[in-house]
């Protein structure tokens, strides 16, 4: 067996050069992005955006687009859309508000409490989008609508009148839970460091950076995890199959429609673990929180190179988008360019990933 | 000359006021290749999908491995070792030919949270499950959509044999395929006989079945026209069989045998 396991080499095939074998995956556009990105601002920006403070300034929002554009990249993959990603932070914000706030839970029922509610309505969002046989862009574009009028509504209720919901901070302060979700990690660790000289500090000895924002930490926890996921499970198989093709993944046993369930479950609890770290760090819920974050998280997938059509895209790739998006969006305050450019530079950057990702899928699959 | 594995006797089926099959017998032995022969609308389809546990027939009977045999789904006629190569091949470009290979049958390694699909080895079973068809892949993580048509045949027939076929019902592998691509899958064909598999091997084109098979049987307007073996029958009288008359024997005479 092991004589035969040896590759022989076919005269007909070339060797593929590490370019091109880099070329086909699907992050490399992301990573050609962020390098181009970075230069662009090493170049125009002031020099304290790329100091440790300036980096943790863009991480941070980074990090919050990134938590959702993970799970949107994995349900792009699995073939389908969520657009109430967005409307999803705001209810869920709503959600976590009342538990915390109006019910007075503590952190370990709360959490898992909105975390719940947020699957259901994933579970909801992705049954109707498998049973009417209709595109998940039209059945989520409904939920947009339903979750962002619910959050509304509910938030008037609750408050007697007003769509913010205030006093989280209050309700959930001590809870040991509570550094897990909001403020600094690695306090003491940043606090040494300033102490040895080794990062700025202010005048009285206390660091600049207090820590790792904790979001930071969620979202390169949720990369490693996706990605493992998706390229060393039978799981992460499923997901290319059920996007790549529904019918021949199904012929071939994939529980396709179990897949696309949990995918939706999964975005939907992305969009509520971010409504929760924003609420805590922010001590209060507001009706217009996640707007418009579904293009986002989708922009920033596609840029990871997700295709549009599913079966095709990574976790890592949608790490790299979200950073790219993050940089832009601060990166501008550090130049002299009018901020408003930003949106500008956003639709451009979609429009060169979602042609480059035709060309490199073209490429993968030989086509002509 | 061994037992059927799959017998299926005097086999209808209706559906509604149609009457798709009207009496289909039919046998698969192992390490054979039984072509099955009809045109369009003769009820090959509906014949494949009554042996694939598809559709239940009406009346008539089926017999596997010697025993009574009332399959309830694809899965139990999977499990009970009849694997069907649809025409599409359920196949997805985008992936790698190895994450086509074991699609939905992923070897693990690893227990609990860190239980993993073992990559390296599915990588290794696939090149060498390849190359014992013939085709020697540039890497296991080739996506398919860059292998020629008829190499995608062979994938999905390797994987068939690979996942323990005992019968392999094979939906017109040729049909779509040039001169080159269709001598390579028939080749294939040869390789997993055998092996001991049964094949089924469905088409209309009766030079590509003479060239393979061991036995012929000819389906037409849902009826089994007899079985043939390998030697007794010619071309033209298939042809004929096929066409169910013998308009097709005077338009053989003015277009100069070229059908």
């Amino acid at each position: 067996m092991s004589a035969a396991a040896t590759p022989q080499s076919d005269e007909r095939v070339r060797q593929e050069t590490l370019f091109t074998k880099l070329a086909k995956r699907p992050e490399l556009g992301s990573i050609a992005g962020l390098v181009l990105v970075t230069v662009f601002f090493l170049f125009t920006a002031d020099g304290s955006m790329f100091t440790l403070s300036g980096v943790m300034n863009f991480l941070t929002p980074a990090a919050q687009l990134g938590i959702l554009a993970i799970g949107a990249a994995l349900l792009m993959i699995g073939g389908e859309f969520d657009l109430s990603i967005g409307s999803m932070v705001a209810f869920a914000g709503m959600i976590f508000g009342a538990f915390t706030v109006n019910m007075g839970l503590p952190l370990i029922l709360a959490i898992p409490a909105t975390l719940a509610v947020a699957a259901a309505i994933g579970v909801l969002n992705g049954q109707l989008t498998i049973r009417t046989g209709l595109p998940s862009f039209i059945v989520t574009l409904a939920f947009l609508f339903i979750l962002r009028g619910l959050t509304l509504v509910g938030l008037k209720a609750i408050t007697g009148g007003s769509t913010q919901l205030r006093g989280v901070r209050e309700a959930i302060e001590g809870d040991f839970l509570t550094p897990l979700f909001s403020g600094d990690a690695f306090g003491g660790l940043f606090a040494m460091l300033g102490r040895a000289g080794l990062i700025e500090t202010f005048k009285n000895g206390t660091p600049k950076v207090p820590g790792i924002p904790v979001e930071i930490l969620w979202f390169i926890a949720l990369a490693c995890v996706a990605t493992w996921v998706l390229l060393r499970t039978p799981a992460g198989n499923w997901i290319f199959a059920s996007g790549g093709d529904t019918n021949a993944a199904s012929n071939s046993g994939v529980p396709v429609r179990k897949v696309k369930v949990a995918l939706f479950m999964v975005t939907a609890c992305c969009a509520a673990l971010l409504a929760i770290m924003q609420v805590m760090d922010a001590g209060s819920t507001d009706a217009r929180r996640g707007f418009q974050k579904e293009f986002e998280g989708i922009i920033a997938a596609v840029i990871g190179g997700c295709l549009l059509t599913g079966g095709y895209g990574s976790a890592i790739g949608a790490f790299f988008g979200s950073i790219i998006f993050g940089m832009v969006v601060i990166g501008l305050t550090y130049t002299k360019i009018d901020q408003d450019w930003f949106q500008v530079f956003l639709g451009g950057m979609l429009l060169l990933a979602v042609v480059f990702n035709n060309v490199i899928r073209k490429r993968v699959t030989g086509e002509r | 000359m061994s037992d059927p594995i799959i017998q299926l006797n005097d086999i209808k089926k209706h559906f509604g006021n149609v009457i798709a099959l009207n009496g289909v017998t039919f046998d698969v032995r192992p390490g054979e290749c039984h072509c099955l022969l009809g045109d369009n609308g003769a009820g090959k389809s509906t014949f494949i999908k009554t042996m694939s546990g598809v559709h239940k027939p009406t009346e008539g009977s089926i017999t596997f491995e010697g025993r009574a045999m009332s399959f309830n789904s694809p899965r139990d006629a999977m499990e009970a070792g009849i694997a069907t190569v649809f025409q599409d091949l359920a196949m997805i470009p985008l992936m790698s030919v190895t994450r086509n290979f074991f699609m939905g049958r992923e070897p693990t390694v690893g227990r609990g949270l860190f239980k993993r699909f073992d990559i390296e080895n599915a990588n290794r079973v696939t090149v060498v499950e390849m190359r014992k068809m013939g085709i020697n892949l540039r890497g296991a993580d080739q996506a398919v959509g860059t292998l020629s048509g008829g190499e995608r045949q062979t994938v999905a027939i390797a994987r068939a044999v690979y996942f323990g076929a005992k019968v392999l019902i094979l939906d017109e592998p040729t049909s779509a395929l040039g001169v080159r691509q269709t001598a390579n899958v028939l080749a294939t064909i040869d390789k997993v006989r055998k092996q001991g598999v049964g094949v089924v091997f469905i088409s209309h084109n009766v030079r590509h079945a003479l060239a393979v098979g061991d036995r012929f049987t000819v389906l037409n307007r849902g009826r089994t026209l007899g079985t043939a073996n390998r030697g007794e029958i010619r071309a033209e009288e298939l042809q004929d069989l096929m066409a169910g008359g013998q308009e097709l024997a005077q338009l053989e005479g003015s277009l100069g045998g070229t059908i």
